[in-house]
């Protein structure tokens, strides 16, 4: 049953999304590939609109799917699924076992945990960054998008000039805007 | 005690709705409601939630107000808390995905998107940089760090029918396994 289906592959993702939404990042594609939810392609528009819209990005993608899948009630079991562990885990944390973090176990998987989800982050962000840059699009040459490779280069230089500049990061929504504004005009002439 | 649960759920639903960019956003956030203004919670409880949320599964949103909530009025404020801050995003998206599809149809959308795919994969390059930089470094540390990089890149570019999940669970273990060594490794050695 879709529901069903929907609200354990979410609780998954719940379960095992260490480091915040980047870190479900990756489950969440294992997920939706997986069951054919949605393709890499609307899986990125996604990511994208989900960094621009408020919110948690891992709330904002379950729903999403979920709704995409089986409307309203997919949606109510996907976003379910993906908040139960957190919320299920801070009760225990603060009600039952206060010092279970302090614990010396503990600490010693979560010392495996954080490296670990560092290394999968950084190969789902170039995975990303290497399918958008292969795409066929126009303009193809030996499989490479010389316009999506361009518009790579001159957003990680904006993003560099804009650290050097200002002395801090550029917002992910900023360079939302400015990736948007550059595909417009590279793809629109 | 229960008289503050309509205000804890729309404290939270205001964060909700107004945070963009996620759990590291919205810490600074709850902090400047929860601690400054309605005096819910103390700095270092803050501090606490911050650290725990770092460690725990899930999104950082749902740890913070889960927390909250059950400090200032238990298990239901915990639950209206959560609530709180999960329905904007919630009512936003249901309603972004009636119309997104016809939306993406649009010729200047679609080219808008093949530019945003380069900043999402950027985004998240930048993002494992950053926990690259934050996490404990140690010959272990750097040895799972690169082996589940490779492997994931294996796995995605073979299809293996291994996901992410199995290779977190090999580096718990890993690390597990080399602990209890070296504890009773060092144990022994304090014997002699």
């Amino acid at each position: 049953m879709i529901y069903l289906n929907l609200f354990f592959a979410f609780l998954k993702v719940g379960c095992f999304s260490f480091g915040g939404a980047y870190g479900a990042i990756p489950l969440i594609r294992d997920a939706v590939l997986a069951h054919g939810w949605l393709d890499q392609e609307s899986l990125t528009y996604m990511i994208a609109v989900s960094e621009s819209t408020p919110g948690p990005i891992m709330v904002n993608l379950a729903t999403y799917i979920g709704s995409t899948q089986a409307g309203f009630g997919g949606a109510a079991a996907a976003t379910l699924g993906v908040i139960l562990p957190a919320f299920a885990i801070i009760l225990f944390i603060t009600v039952i076992l206060k010092r279970t973090l302090e614990n010396r176990y503990v600490q010693a998987i979560l010392m495996g945990l954080k490296p670990c989800v560092a290394g999968i982050i950084f190969a789902t962000g170039i995975q990303m960054t290497a399918s958008s840059c292969l795409a066929p699009a126009e303009g193809t040459a030996m499989g490479l998008s010389l316009k999506s490779a361009g518009i790579t280069l001159f957003l990680v230089m904006a993003a560099v000039v804009y650290r050097r500049t200002f002395r801090k990061k550029i917002s992910p929504v900023m360079l939302i805007v400015i990736s948007a504004a550059a595909g417009m005009i590279v793809f629109g002439i | 005690m229960f008289d503050v649960i309509p205000e804890l759920f729309l404290t939270f639903f205001r964060i909700g709705l107004f945070t963009f960019g996620g759990g590291y956003a919205m810490i600074s956030v709850i902090e400047d409601y929860c601690v400054e203004k309605k005096k819910w919670i103390s700095h270092d409880d803050m501090v606490n939630i911050a650290v725990i949320a770092e460690s725990t599964p899930g999104p950082i949103a749902i740890n913070c107000a889960t927390f909250t909530g059950y400090k200032t009025a238990g298990l239901l404020g915990s639950v209206f808390a959560t609530l709180g801050v999960v329905l904007p995003s919630f009512i936003i998206i249901f309603i972004i995905s009636m119309f997104l599809d016809n939306f993406l149809d649009i010729t200047v959308v679609t080219n808008a998107f093949m530019g945003i795919k380069a900043a999402v994969g950027i985004l998240i390059l930048n993002a494992g940089f950053s926990m690259m930089k934050n996490m404990p470094k140690t010959v272990l540390t750097k040895i799972i760090m690169v082996c589940s990089l490779v492997g994931m890149l294996l796995i995605n570019i073979f299809s293996w029918n291994l996901s992410s999940i199995s290779l977190m669970m090999a580096a718990a273990a890993v690390s597990l396994a080399y602990f209890i060594v070296w504890d009773l490794r060092s144990k022994e050695g304090g014997k002699k």
